[in-house]
């Protein structure tokens, strides 16, 4: 199992399984990327090697550098169509070795992405089982059916803005600052059960039941809800600066 | 001081039949000269059964059915030659060229290492058939008398010191290679073989045939003083092949690369090497062809030089209109926030180097290529494969005649694995992964991320993709290295917020903006004013802004003609939802999210939005997602 980086999703699903496939769905703007960029920054700086199929080359490096990706052990592949997309992915869990391949179909329409034959997800998921793989799939809609071990749909809860100073006279200036956007997530489908912290409380890494990762879902967890919330980059930014000034 | 000799019997020949095995179960011979006088000059045991001579014209071996003629090639010969000193340096540093066709090693302390002469010898054999060529092994304590006994015994032979006069005695003088008067002298007396001529008193042989004579009956009794003389081996690793008939298709090309490879592979196993660059030079047939599915046309006396970028292993600087600022496409240089590559100073690297070309001086056109290789390896399969690919992807315009492929030798890699070494795709295996991927997307649009050194927005490059040797910043290394093989605990990232990504529309999609003082941005003062925007236009819907943040204005490359000036905005904009409508345009928007939820009638969205200072359009960059 691998923590995402985002302790609120790490404790609700209690980590992404490897040799599965987790499937990310939700509405433009729902924290998808931001799920996918944490996990990255997460792999990455544990020298770990990772893909991303990017089916519409929507992928912000400058922004992932920022969030702490190390951009040397990201290959990106931009795809300007499904088909490339698939093909690429295909070939990189074919190939192997790395951490976690994923299959950005976000941007697409969900029209050509419901159009994508289940024998092709299944074929997705038997590739990458048994290897220590995590195969993300990111989409606007859950499609992967019972393909998928994991299930995570997000969605958009509320922006967060704050004033950051005051209002100039001419009333031109703005007085608000984004510092953050919430979001919801739900667990939809999930394969594998969840360890108990010592104290009983849900909380510690899932432990994956192979025995369950066919047919037989485990779905105790199913339904489940939480929140997060993510930052903008700059305010990071700016507490290093600040740590650099005082340093 | 032992020696052994490695001598390859009818060494024309067997050069020709390394390149194309399959000429040794056939009857085959060799011709050279000028046409019209164009003689066999080497033939083998089943052509000789047919009838095949040495000295035959060609008009008359044609005559011969069943049989297989070759065109002698210096190339052919040249590399079996190479590969007899790569097999020679495999075994001993210290080496003499003697011959094309003949290699003596000086053995001195490897009996131990490979238990016996005997043994040694038997493996100089074995790896010989390895390489292609047959050859005949000898050991002897002394370079001239190993090289007797490689010439004139067949397979293996170990001289003992103290018979070394008594083996090489039942040799036939002509073994020695005396010159022709002192051939017909001996023969006159008698003597046939070498034991005859050591037999004879030194002195009045001496007198008679002069210090030639006393040099052939050392050589006959195994007592030539003579020293090794060493060479010092070039490193280089070229095979050659001629084609009698010149191929057009793929198949039988990557059959004819996969031999040379093959071949190359083993020489350079051989030296302990590997390579990370390897050339391909093919001579194609002039003339108008339609091969590989593509239509070539002759390039009269021109130089054409075709595009690198598809190389798998070249390191991309922005070439194409994809690789920097975010990789936006050609019509999303309307954007003045975008620059054209050109412009901005950056040129594509010519790193492989493929060119289609005709020579100057003269008729055949030439196609060459250079594979590099982020690192060293020599598994023919892998490198087979990357060619293929690149065939494929860039196919000759004209049928080939000539193949010529040179490595560069390069030292091996070593790798130690480990429990807790992290997870990284095989490094051989990832080239040919990302060789196929980039044959299916092209080749631009795979690599790694690289941030170019510049504040434009969005300014990055597709660079080479290689994990082993990125580095951690410096601030992360320690946690890394803590937390490297075991699965980061929740309490780890307990205290972190994830960083809200951008997920940027490639190109920058065109929008309409109202200002907060109800007027529509239209005029160039208005623009220059800065206002927040209150409603937003694109993807077909007008969105009302419920908070904006800005504006953020940066500039830069005034000096250059692509400068950039712009004014960035975070905005959250609520749209109205069009029932049950989706489109192209909408599945980039918030729309696609209200299209799915049926009961919410507004879709909102952060989106970051940029105005463009010089002409006052106004870009949707992108949404935070």
């Amino acid at each position: 199992m691998v923590a995402c980086g985002i302790p609120e999703i790490d404790h609700l699903t209690g980590g992404l399984p490897r040799g599965c496939l987790t499937e990310i769905s939700g509405p433009i703007g729902s924290g998808r990327t931001s799920l996918l960029v944490s996990l990255l920054s997460a792999l990455t700086k544990r020298e770990e090697s990772c893909a991303l199929v990017d089916g519409r080359d929507s992928f912000d490096p400058c922004g992932a550098e920022e969030a702490g990706v190390v951009l040397g052990r990201l290959l990106l592949v931009r795809c300007t169509n499904i088909e490339q997309a698939l093909r690429a992915a295909d070939l990189l869990l074919h190939g192997g070795g790395f951490g976690l391949v994923a299959l950005d179909l976000s941007d697409l329409p969900i029209a050509s992405v419901r159009r994508v034959p289940l024998n092709v997800w299944f074929r997705f998921r038997r590739m990458v089982e048994n290897t220590p793989t995590v195969f993300m799939l990111l989409e606007q809609e859950s499609c992967a059916k019972t393909c998928a071990s994991l299930v995570l749909r997000l969605e958009m809860k509320m922006a967060r803005w704050r004033s950051s100073f005051k209002s100039g006279n001419d009333g031109n200036s703005q007085p608000t600052l984004l510092s953050g956007l919430q979001f919801n997530a739900e667990v939809v489908r999930c394969r594998f059960e969840r360890a108990k912290s010592e104290d009983g409380s849900p909380g510690g890494l899932a432990s994956f039941n192979s025995a369950a990762s066919d047919f037989a879902a485990v779905d105790s967890y199913e339904g489940t809800r939480c929140s997060f919330e993510s930052k903008p980059a700059w305010t990071e930014l700016t507490k290093k600066r600040r740590k650099n000034s005082e340093a | 001081m032992p020696f052994a000799c490695i001598h390859v019997l009818n060494f024309i020949l067997q050069s020709a039949l390394r390149i194309e095995p399959g000429l040794r179960a056939q009857a085959a011979g060799i011709l050279d000269g000028n046409p019209p006088f164009v003689t066999v000059i080497a033939r083998n045991k089943k052509a000789g059964s047919l009838g095949l001579q040495i000295g035959m014209t060609k008009s008359q071996a044609e005559q011969i059915q069943g049989l297989q003629l070759r065109r002698r090639s210096i190339e052919h010969e040249t590399a079996a030659h190479a590969a007899l000193v790569d097999l020679a340096l495999s075994f001993s540093p210290r080496i003499e060229e003697t011959a094309a066709d003949t290699i003596i090693l000086d053995l001195a302390g490897l009996a131990q290492l490979f238990g016996g002469f005997e043994k040694l010898a038997q493996r100089l054999g074995r790896r010989a058939k390895k390489f292609g060529l047959s050859a005949q092994v000898a050991v002897g304590s002394n370079p001239e008398a190993a090289q007797l006994a490689a010439r004139g015994f067949a397979g293996v032979t170990v001289l003992a010191a103290d018979e070394e006069m008594e083996r090489l005695g039942s040799l036939p003088v002509i073994a020695l290679n005396p010159s022709f008067e002192i051939r017909e002298t001996l023969e006159r007396w008698g003597v046939r073989t070498c034991r005859a001529l050591a037999a004879l008193p030194v002195a009045q042989l001496s007198e008679r045939l002069g210090q030639e004579g006393v040099r052939l009956q050392e050589l006959a009794r195994g007592a030539s003083g003579r020293a090794l003389i060493p060479t010092i081996a070039a490193m280089e690793f070229e095979e050659a092949m001629e084609l009698d008939t010149a191929v057009s298709e793929l198949e039988p090309l990557s059959f004819l690369l996969g031999r040379l490879l093959d071949q190359l592979c083993g020489r350079l196993s051989a030296r302990a090497l590997a390579t990370n660059e390897i050339r391909l030079r093919m001579e194609l047939e002039p003339g108008e062809e339609e091969i590989f599915g593509i239509a070539g046309k002759r390039q009269n006396r021109v130089y054409s030089q075709s595009s690198t970028t598809a190389d798998s292993s070249s390191r991309r600087e922005s070439g194409a209109p994809r690789n920097d600022n975010g990789g936006d496409r050609g019509d999303a240089n309307r954007q003045s926030g975008t620059r054209h590559p050109e412009r901005a100073g950056l040129r594509p690297a010519p790193t492989n180097a493929e060119v289609n070309r005709a020579e100057p001086d003269a008729t055949v056109l030439i196609y060459e290529h250079v594979l590099r290789l982020p690192l060293a390896m020599r598994d023919s399969k892998a490198l087979l494969r990357l060619w293929r690919l690149h065939l494929e992807a860039h196919p000759p315009a004209s049928p080939i005649v000539k193949i010529t492929m040179t490595a560069e030798p390069a030292k091996v890699r070593f790798a130690q694995s480990g429990l807790f070494v992290p997870l990284s795709p095989d490094p051989e295996k990832l080239e040919i992964t990302m060789a196929r991927t980039g044959h299916s997307v092209g080749a631009a649009n795979i690599g790694s991320p690289e941030l170019l050194d510049t504040h434009r927005p969005l300014s990055f490059r597709v660079g080479r993709f290689n994990p082993l040797e990125a580095s951690l910043p410096a601030n992360d290394s320690g946690e890394s290295s803590v937390s490297s093989g075991v699965s980061l605990r929740i309490a780890e990232s307990a205290s972190l917020l994830p960083a809200t990504a951008l997920r940027v529309f490639r190109p920058a999609m065109p929008a309409k903006v109202e200002a907060r003082d109800n007027s529509r941005d239209t005029t160039h003062e208005t623009m220059n004013k800065v206002h927040a925007p209150a409603r937003v236009y694109f993807g077909g819907v007008w969105g009302d802004v419920m908070a904006a943040s800005g504006p953020w204005r940066s500039s830069g490359d005034w000096w250059t003609e692509d400068p950039w000036n712009q004014d960035e905005w975070d905005l959250e904009i609520e749209f109205p939802v069009p029932a049950a409508k989706e489109t192209n345009a909408f599945s980039r928007t918030a729309f696609s999210h209200a299209a799915q939820k049926a009961e919410s009638t507004r879709a909102r969205g952060v989106y970051r939005i940029v105005r463009e200072r010089a002409s006052g359009e106004w870009f949707v960059r992108g949404v935070y997602d």
